[in-house]
């Protein structure tokens, strides 16, 4: 399943430390152009950490993480000094809404500052993309403080494709959503990956979503990523912690429960 | 280079023959200005027009946004019956952008401004302006409610909380007191020697500076120093506290915010401030003989002797006694602003400032009374 042609990001030899405590060790991961990658792992195993050091967010001790630029459209037009902020888009565990902006505001914010949109135009699109997320209009024009969880997760998602990234990284973005809505995340992110060609790196606890649309899962303990291989593979791996979390109560019902969702 | 001006050959294009419709170029956010343009230009297109997507290049949400506001949101709805060339994917996407944007995504508009509206504005003011006020002295008689409570109770008193405010708000602040009295005394003492000089009194510039410090400017300045300073961050620190939902969390686990965070700070205030005010008298003092010394020619032994003579104790006691009064007031002040911010960053910076007007404001009002009563009552 490694195919060295299709990576778009690799990750050899990844270390982190913070004080006296390891939390990757030596780490190595592919994440293939076109896939979702979903990353599970026990509390405390760096996950987190690991997303904000792909992205930058967080400088590692140690390793290399390697982009194909050369694989990104954006990055053939779109003049270096953005960085990656328009390939990347990164949805925060808390959300992370800027909270003296609205919703809107918030959404527009990238569509103004680095797509250089006039503001109506801007907070058109704005209005597009939280409808997609499933917002109602009538969210649009209020505050982050004035949001139930669920609608911070999905103004945080609208703001996260904003710019239409070609690799979106999510940390946690069912956590907090009712199942409906979380079944019509999955639904809308694979439609999202199929139209737009979108990596996905899907930091995530929810079986139902790693049941539904993940195409490899990276199962992280010891500090390392023990496998990263699609998911009957990764379930058959011989690990208590794997064998626990796969083979616990709850993932029966959802295995069970959950028909893979057709590709639409 | 920004990025909308970016416009290589692949930019989407709309080319009409007869009736039809032909969709061509790349529909992205990248030409996303360019193509606004074009659809603004292009006549609105019939029911019946033959619609052609086979020449489409890349397209992502935005474009899609644009073609539906083109070729409307029901039209495409319908795209799979209509451009079954389309790849699967993309016949998706323009089906769930054409869906999401099947309601008008404007939210309700708000209506204009009337005189009544504003006649409502100035009156919900002031009663806002009222109700802060009764929520102030609400506060003030919750504190002394939990202060009463608690003051019976020895195994209540959190006694490493009260020494940890006390250094944060007194010890710290010493310095900063001290230097600013200083100069503000030295300054006094320049005008005293400047005005009382025309009439030969330049003596009295001692008494000048002696009382203004007793009386009024050590302890003034201390407030406002301290109102600045620890108003405003007791107002963050609870604060942030709100905003993170730990003022609930302590609630939930049974223990009362008002004594855990609000009583350490307010008697932390009142037994720093006094001190404070203290060390402000003797800045102003220093700073005072200091100038005498240098442009007066006043000996050092002379301005003590005449601070002795002419100054009786009490003004230093009126002096000071206004101390624990405005601790108490900044202090409870800043916690009050502290637990009304309401969640996002904004609320805590909007607090934050209100607690140090406020607090300056009240302090003043009080020290503007209380030189009145003294000075009814001939102290």
């Amino acid at each position: 399943m490694t195919d060295e042609a299709a990576t778009l990001i690799r990750i050899r030899g990844l270390t982190n430390r913070f004080g006296p405590r390891t939390v990757h060790d030596n780490l190595d991961l592919d994440i293939q152009q076109g896939e979702i990658l979903g990353v599970v792992g026990g509390s405390g195993t760096g996950k987190s950490v690991l997303l904000r050091s792909i992205i930058g967010l967080h400088k590692p001790d140690a390793g290399k993480i390697q982009v194909m630029t050369d694989r990104l459209q954006h990055h053939q037009v779109v003049p270096q000094t953005l960085g990656l902020a328009c390939s990347y888009g990164v949805l925060f565990q808390q959300g992370a809404l800027l909270s003296s902006l609205t919703v809107q505001e918030n959404v527009a914010l990238p569509l103004i500052e680095q797509a250089h949109l006039r503001r109506p135009e801007a907070e058109h699109l704005a209005r597009l993309k939280l409808a997609m997320v499933g917002l109602a209009p009538d969210a649009a024009t209020k505050y982050p403080s004035e949001l139930s969880g669920g609608m911070i997760k999905r103004t945080a998602l609208a703001r996260a494709l904003a710019l239409d990234p070609e690799v979106l990284f999510l940390d946690e973005p069912t956590a907090g959503l009712d199942p409906v809505g979380a079944a019509a995340f999955d639904e809308l992110l694979l439609t999202l990956r199929d139209a737009l060609n979108l990596t996905v790196f899907l930091v995530t606890h929810d079986l139902d979503t790693l049941y539904a649309v993940c195409d490899r899962v990276a199962a992280l303990a010891e500090r390392r990523v023990l496998i990263a291989d699609r998911l009957p593979v990764v379930a058959a791996y011989d690990h208590p912690w794997i064998q626990a979390y796969f083979h616990g109560p709850r993932s029966r019902s959802a295995q069970h429960g959950a028909q893979p969702l057709e590709s639409v | 280079m920004p990025l909308a001006s970016v416009t290589d050959t692949g930019a989407g294009r709309v080319v009409r023959q007869a009736d039809d419709v032909h969709i061509q170029g790349d529909w992205t956010l990248l030409h996303y200005a360019y193509l606004k343009k074009t659809i603004d230009d292009v006549p609105p297109i019939p029911d019946a027009a033959r619609v052609d997507l086979q020449a489409l290049g890349a397209l992502d949400t935005a474009g899609a946004a644009l073609l539906v506001d083109l070729l409307g949101s029901e039209r495409l709805q319908r795209v799979a019956q209509w451009a079954p060339e389309l790849s699967g994917p993309r016949q998706a996407l323009l089906k769930t952008v054409a869906t999401a944007m099947a309601d008008p995504l404007t939210p309700p508009a708000s209506s204009r401004l009337t005189v009544a509206d504003i006649l409502a504005k100035l009156g919900a003011h002031m009663e806002h302006v009222g109700r802060q006020w009764l929520a102030l002295l609400g506060f003030i008689g919750l504190t002394l409610d939990v202060f009463g409570r608690s003051v019976l109770r020895p195994s209540s008193w959190r006694i490493a909380a009260l020494a940890d405010q006390v250094k944060q708000t007194g010890l710290d602040t010493i310095p900063i007191i001290a230097l600013l009295t200083f100069l503000v005394g030295a300054v006094v003492a320049f005008l005293g020697a400047t005005v009382l000089g025309d009439f030969g009194a330049s003596i009295y510039t001692v008494d000048l500076v002696a009382f203004s410090f007793l009386r009024e400017f050590g302890v003034v300045l201390a407030a406002i120093m301290l109102a600045g300073r620890t108003a405003s961050a007791y107002a963050a620190q609870i604060g942030a506290m709100k905003a993170n939902d730990e003022i609930d969390a302590m609630r939930v686990l049974g223990l009362n915010p008002v004594e855990v965070l609000v009583l350490p700070r307010v008697l932390a205030m009142m037994i720093t401030l006094p001190i404070l005010a203290f060390v402000g008298m003797i800045g102003g003092i220093v700073g005072g003989l200091l100038v005498c010394l240098l442009v007066l020619d006043i000996s050092v032994a002379q301005f003590l002797g005449i601070l002795y003579r002419d100054i009786p104790v009490h003004h230093f006691l009126v002096g000071l006694s206004k101390a624990p009064l405005f601790a108490f007031i900044i202090a409870v002040i800043g916690c009050l602003e502290g637990f009304k911010v309401t969640g996002s960053a904004r609320s805590v910076g909007e607090h934050t400032t209100s607690s140090v007007v406020q607090s300056i404001f009240v302090v003043i009002l009080l020290d503007a009374v209380a030189a009145l009563f003294f000075m009814e009552m001939g102290w």
